[in-house]
């Protein structure tokens, strides 16, 4: 088969854990709480990952193990107990508490299925307690999510009524769009997981199918699968391409003609282009690195090569599910390399010996690039933007040609450029 | 366990990664899963750095727990050794490894490598940041220097004078991630220089393996932030007898007994009590008339030990404050911490909760915070003007233009710093006082946003915690009237010192009449 070389590597990395996902997960379902169960260093992970301390009191937290629950000293599953206890206290609205795993739990089995079970007891419904893994032994990133989907699919009520859901968090706004355009093709009952409430559970059974917004969620769609759900195989809907395929899949399940299909969004389609235009003019030609962060680099690659015009030099991804990955795979150019895993090192001696023009990476290894005269993008971005749907093809684009942009206006003596040495360090 | 929110201090291997990302020629092996690299953009981010912190993560995941992980470590060990060619190696863990007992500091000693090896055990469960930062930087003097150590120590810091040199003394704390510490730095050269001081070797900023080898050189340690340095300076002086100075200068009357102090243990004639005055303008900017609506000012202050105990100082001295608030979430300083606030004649908050921070803040009705960047978003949401002065810190405390808290510039740079968003406080009540006049364009935005400039005061910002308590009181029109004429900032002190009043006299309502006998009951 002519494709994408797949490759391989490991060794040192530099990606955030599963817990950074609850930085967009508490903001998507207000009366929700996330309970990291674990050590001061993933409190200030995800503090630092958030930016800067904006709220007085965030729906999310850690339950910071120490020496005492490490030696026995005190019962950690009477202490967590305790803790709940509290935070719910001086938390009345929250509706769902998510129990948190982290790499410290994990390692000293502290059994949080178990923890949420008698906590539910206790609370006799007032709040649902639900438990997952974000620790960085099991999770990337962007898969803290899939566990938090993943533990809430049990609670899912069931029905046969014919629906479309949309899975994975997405922006209020996009997620209105897209639904509204899902209205127009005359898909009628289209609902979201996770909701914007998390009592707010849709139910689940032979009649729905299922279009996964994001490519993070593979353990969450086979349970999806297993409650009897249809998963669409379908491109992401990054970019006007793919999203066109991936609402085109949608209206195919639901027998949608495809006259009303060109319909609707061919008009969508040509503005889209439109919108594209002065950013491909940027990005035409230019030569593109991605290091493995948020999982969206394959439909990223694919939206920049096919619609952008971009040369892919190397496209990084922390795990490869070929399964969920095949229609973007089969997008991309063959020959691709797609490199699966990391050995930080060395992916940087590539990123150098390459010279490419633009570098999508995560925030510890953006500057440092910069300073070495090397465009980058920083990875994070793309998990907070709108970016998902035909009509926010401009704005994907723009978020890789505005660091060009930059990098033309700024007078380029101002750098030396170049240099061996970095001047900033 | 413990419920953390927001956190002051990171863990300990942040506080080693902040020593070794300082210096020059080291590299920092840590034994950690993934996820652990966040680390990494408080440097890249936050302080901008153009440069990774030279830190290897081993990168053990779940699978690799049932195998051989110590097998890992070496692996990283070798690789980082072999890339990076440091010409010395920290090797510690993070938390997670902590658990999984793989002893990597005593893996790498055991490994016959080239260079020295630091082992750091930190633990994780129990200490945090700061304290990791001090321990790394202690271990680092140890290990580099201990083969130097003579059988007595014995140390003159008066041989200068007959070596026929300059006196010289070594620079010790400043840090990435410190607050200020870049601009510290110059700003404490500068003030050497004048006084015919060299500085031999600042560390750990800037400092390679060869500069920490020629530590016992110099005449005497200058320790710059307790903090980081306390503990190195200390085996300093137990190991070489070398002494070190304990006033940090921070403020013109600590930059004066600062250079007392050195200048007495140098053997030399101390600097004339002026100086301050005629290189600072701090001193001089505090007496003009301009100033004297700082008088009293009420000011909260919370930090880190080092700053928190300077600003409550240059408040009490040199800017005529009050302060009401003092405080550290630094355990390890909070003898000295209580000791200042002693003196002020109030007690000292010592907590890591910021929560009790604020609800500690709320209850002192200051007109100004200094604080850390956790204390600024307290304070904005109590609308009160605030000042950061400590870490934690944001990318905006890491200023382009040098602005150092130390010496006679630094003293200019805390003048400007603090007094100004208290000039905006006056701006504020001018704009409340003239918001009536036909000129006033309606809609003048408030640089405190929401809570400022519109008569929307600290006092309705905690309203809800006030309201029930006072539910048998009643505030008729004209007290409404004759309380929303007094500036917003010092309402929420106004409204409950009358009803305070109001209540000891056993009044129920409040008028614009009862208001000025709780006014003139207070000022008696």
């Amino acid at each position: 088969m002519v494709g994408p070389t797949l490759l391989k590597e490991s060794g040192p990395r530099e990606v955030f854990c599963g817990l950074t996902s609850i930085v967009w997960l508490h903001r998507r379902m207000p009366d929700a709480f996330f309970l990291v169960v674990g050590s001061r260093t993933c409190a200030h992970l995800i503090q630092s990952a958030a930016g800067v301390m904006i709220f007085a009191e965030p729906r999310f937290g850690t339950a910071i193990l120490n020496e005492r629950d490490l030696a026995g000293l005190a019962d950690a599953q009477e202490e967590l107990d305790r803790v709940a206890r509290e935070l719910l206290q001086r938390r009345p609205e929250i509706k769902t508490l998510f129990l948190v795993g982290s790499c410290p739990s994990e390692v000293i089995k502290l059994d949080l299925a178990r923890a949420a079970e008698r906590l539910n007891e206790e609370l006799l419904g007032q709040v649902r307690v639900v438990n997952y893994s974000g620790s960085g032994i099991e999770t990337t990133f962007t898969q803290g999510e899939d566990g938090a989907l993943a533990a809430l699919v049990p609670m899912l009520p069931s029905s046969d009524e014919r629906q479309l859901l949309l899975v994975g968090t997405l922006a209020d706004a996009v997620e209105d769009r897209l639904i509204h355009l899902f209205h127009r093709l005359g898909i009628k009952t289209v609902r979201s997981f996770p909701p914007r409430q998390s009592t707010d559970l849709p139910a689940l059974g032979p009649g729905t199918t299922v279009l996964l917004t994001q490519p993070y969620l593979t353990e969450t769609a086979r349970l999806l699968k297993n409650r009897g759900a249809k998963i669409l195989k379908a491109p992401f809907p990054l970019g006007a391409e793919g999203s066109r395929a991936w609402m085109a899949a949608a209206a195919e399940d639901f027998q949608v003609p495809s006259e009303t299909v060109a319909d609707v969004l061919a008009p969508l389609m040509e503005r889209a282009f439109k919108a594209l235009e002065p950013h491909r003019e940027v990005l035409a030609g230019k030569r593109i690195f991605l290091l493995p962060e948020s999982q969206l680099e394959l439909p990223l690659a694919r939206f920049l090569q096919r619609e952008c015009g971009m040369e892919l030099v190397e496209v990084g991804t922390p795990y490869l599910n070929k399964e969920q990955m095949s229609e973007e795979l089969a997008l991309l150019p063959a020959g691709t390399a797609v490199m699966e895993g990391q050995h930080v090192e060395q992916q940087l001696d590539r990123v150098r010996s390459s010279q490419p023009d633009l570098v999508v990476c995560g925030m510890g290894l953006a500057n440092p690039l910069e300073a070495e005269g090397i465009t980058t993008k920083w990875s994070i971005e793309l998990v907070f933007s709108p970016i998902h749907g035909i009509d926010q093809a401009g704005d994907l684009a723009e978020l890789f040609s505005r660091p060009l942009r930059r990098r033309r206006l700024i007078q380029p003596a101002l750098h030396p450029a170049g240099s061996e040495h970095p001047i900033h360090t | 366990m413990e419920l953390t929110l927001w956190t002051y201090e990171g863990p300990p291997h942040v506080g080693a990664m902040r020593i070794a990302a300082s210096m020059e020629g080291v590299h920092y092996v840590l034994h950690a899963p993934q996820g652990d690299t966040y680390a990494d953009l408080l440097f890249t981010m936050i302080e901008r750095r153009g440069k990774r912190p030279p830190v290897t993560y081993t990168t053990f995941q779940a699978r690799d727990l049932g195998g051989d992980t110590a097998e890992l470590v070496k692996r990283h060990v070798r690789e980082a050794v072999e890339r990076f060619q440091p010409e010395a190696l920290l090797v510690g863990e993070s938390c997670t490894a902590e658990l999984i007992q793989d002893q990597p500091g005593a893996l790498a000693q055991g490994m016959d490598l080239p260079i020295p090896v630091v082992s750091l055990e930190l633990p994780a469960y129990s200490k945090k940041e700061n304290w990791g930062a001090s321990e790394t930087f202690y271990q680092v003097l140890r290990g580099l220097l201990r083969n130097q150590a003579p059988e007595q120590a014995s140390h003159d810091p008066t041989a200068w004078q007959t070596q026929g040199r300059r006196p010289r003394v070594n620079l010790l704390g400043p840090s990435l991630l410190g607050f200020r510490c870049r601009d510290d730095v110059l700003e404490v050269q500068k003030l050497l220089t004048m006084h015919g001081i060299d500085v031999g070797v600042v560390a750990p900023l800037g400092a390679g393996v060869g500069d920490i080898r020629r530590l016992p050189q110099a005449d005497l340690n200058v320790c710059l932030y307790p903090e980081v340095a306390e503990s190195g300076c200390s085996w300093l002086e137990r190991t070489f007898g070398m002494p070190f100075t304990r006033t940090v200068p921070i403020g013109v009357g600590a930059t004066h007994d600062f250079l007392v102090e050195l200048h007495g243990l140098l053997g030399m004639t101390p600097p004339a009590p002026e100086e301050g005055y005629r290189r600072s303008r701090l001193p001089w900017y505090s007496e003009s008339v301009d100033s004297t609506y700082l008088t009293g000012k009420r000011v909260f202050i919370f930090g880190d030990g080092t700053h928190a105990i300077a600003a409550a100082r240059i408040c009490n001295e040199e800017l005529g404050f009050t302060v009401v608030g003092l405080g550290t979430y630094s355990r390890e300083m909070a003898r000295p911490v209580r000791a200042a606030a002693r003196e002020l004649g109030i007690e000292a908050l010592i907590s890591d909760d910021y929560l009790a921070v604020e609800a500690a803040m709320a209850d002192a009705s200051p007109e100004l915070v200094l604080g850390t960047q956790m204390e600024r978003h307290s304070a904005k949401r109590l609308g009160v003007p605030c000042a950061v002065i400590s870490t934690p810190m944001h990318v905006q405390d890491v200023p382009a233009r040098t602005s150092p808290q130390m010496g006679w510039e630094g003293a200019n740079v805390i003048f400007d710093s603090w007094v100004h968003p208290l000039m905006m406080g006056l701006e504020e009540h001018l704009i409340g006082m003239f918001r009536h006049d036909f000129e006033f364009v309606d809609g003048h935005q408030s640089h405190l946003g929401q809570a400022g400039g519109t008569g929307m005061g600290s006092d309705q910002a905690r309203a809800p915690e006030t309201t029930p308590s006072e539910s048998d009181l009643i505030w008729t029109a004209d007290g409404e009237a004759e309380l929303n004429k007094i500036p917003f900032f010092v309402r929420g002190k106004v409204r409950r010192n009358a009803e305070a009043y109001a209540r000891q006299v056993g009044c129920r309502e409040i008028s614009s009449e009862t208001l000025y006998d709780a006014k003139a009951h207070y000022k008696a």
